[in-house]
């Protein structure tokens, strides 16, 4: 059988969840056999690959370049999955919803203290950021959801338990509490 | 007290007289959620989660609210009134900012919890994010607005437990606010007595010990039930 080819991604988040998934420790060397690590920011790979079978994303959507990043992944994935709160409600992330992004960087970098970050030499340009942060399941279509901040690595066993497994990722009760 | 006979989820159940339908399934081991509900509290009927259908009855009835009559036909687990009690909690979750993950009760929230139980992974509706100030003018506690889902335990046991009736409520639907002394500063308040009542019977994370930080706050809700227990032991030398 071939192995379950997995892609993960971070948006705006704290990468809390993919430490939580290296929480698995032992257990991953269990499933190295039947999952293949093909994205995200533990391995290295420069593209999505056309062909993922589960992609895990962590973090809520607040600029640009994760907008382009999470549609890119749904485009290219059969599962996709809101990882941890901050894919899920927006959490700690979309805080910043209580102002404007005008109103935010005035505060940030004019108001408070140190200086106005600025392009690196090429000239790019930093992802400029959306006016709302949204949870993934406003902006692309979502097919499964663990909870948590982070999710615990039980949590991320189950799902990819059910995935091996063929059932739909539904997590039990205690399981799937926010928080 | 007079036996009655009604129909619960298709089965015949006898109750007593004067027993309001959440009484009486719960007697049962059917387990209806609620929010507002507390036992020895006064019912205010207000969080909808203990909707269930009556037979002829055009809509939807709250159980805690609601006496058990003779003949009655309920329903209290349908397919719709499931999906409304999931619609009314992503609600509460939508219209305040909740954030689990930095709320002094993570892991012991009844809003959490119940969220869990009714098989919410997420909230369809859009978040609002208003930005509620959080009143720390009191000394040993606070009251974040953020994370109040509008129960009124704190109103009510102030005004029927302690005799304080410190809390209001101000305002009409989403703008509605708890307040103290009728809309000052909780610091300020010359009717509250610090007993922290409110505090220990709030379901969130908006009524707090402070201090207390992330998953500290545990409340203990058992006083009550000991409290008014003792009143009533009180009450019944008295009159002999």
């Amino acid at each position: 059988m071939s192995r379950i080819r997995l892609a993960t991604a971070w948006l705006g988040g704290c990468s809390g969840c993919h430490m939580s998934f290296l929480d698995l420790g032992e257990q991953l060397v269990a499933l190295s056999g039947s999952i293949e690590m093909v994205y995200g920011p533990l391995v290295d790979a420069k593209q999505v690959p056309d062909d993922v079978d589960v992609a895990l994303i962590e973090g809520a959507v607040a600029n640009m370049e994760n907008l382009e990043l999470l549609q890119e992944m749904r485009h290219k994935s059969k599962l996709l999955i809101s990882f941890g709160d901050c894919a899920i409600t927006g959490n700690v992330t979309s805080l910043r919803n209580f102002f404007s992004v005008d109103d935010l960087l005035t505060a940030v970098y004019q108001a408070g203290p140190g200086s106005i970050p600025r392009s690196d030499e090429d000239g790019a340009v930093l992802p400029e950021l959306l006016p709302r942060v949204l949870p993934l399941h406003q902006v692309v279509e979502v097919d499964a959801f663990i909870p948590g901040c982070p999710p615990e690595p039980e949590r991320i066993l189950a799902a990819i338990t059910a995935i091996m497994e063929g059932r739909p990722v539904q997590l039990n009760e205690d399981q799937r509490t926010f928080g | 007290m007079a036996a009655i006979t009604l129909t619960i989820n298709n089965e015949l159940i006898g109750a007593r007289q004067g027993q309001t339908i959440l009484d009486v399934a719960r007697e049962r081991g059917i387990d209806i959620p609620t929010l507002c509900h507390l036992e020895g509290l006064e019912e205010v009927g207000g969080c909808r989660l203990c909707l269930v259908e009556l037979q002829g009855s055009p809509r939807p009835v709250p159980a805690c609210v609601t006496k058990a009559a003779e003949g009655m036909e309920i329903t209290t687990h349908s397919d719709k009134l499931v999906e409304y009690r999931k619609m009314l909690v992503e609600l509460l979750l939508a219209e305040r900012t909740h954030t689990c993950s930095i709320c002094v009760q993570n892991g012991n929230c009844e809003l959490q919890t119940l969220a869990a139980k009714l098989g919410i992974d997420h909230v369809r509706f859009d978040y609002l994010h208003q930005q509620l100030p959080m009143d720390a003018s009191r000394e040993r506690f606070a009251l974040d607005h953020n994370r109040c889902v509008l129960c009124l335990r704190c109103v009510r046991v102030c005004d029927a437990v302690e005799g304080a009736h410190t809390w209001d409520v101000r305002g009409r639907g989403s703008t509605s606010r708890i307040v103290a002394d009728l809309d000052r500063p909780w610091g300020g308040s010359t009717s509250c007595t610090d007993c922290g009542k409110c505090v220990q019977l709030c379901p969130t994370g908006a009524l707090f010990r402070k201090g207390a930080t992330v998953g500290e706050m545990i409340k203990e809700r058992g006083f009550l039930n000991r409290i008014l227990e003792r009143r009533r032991l009180a009450a019944q030398r008295r009159s002999a």
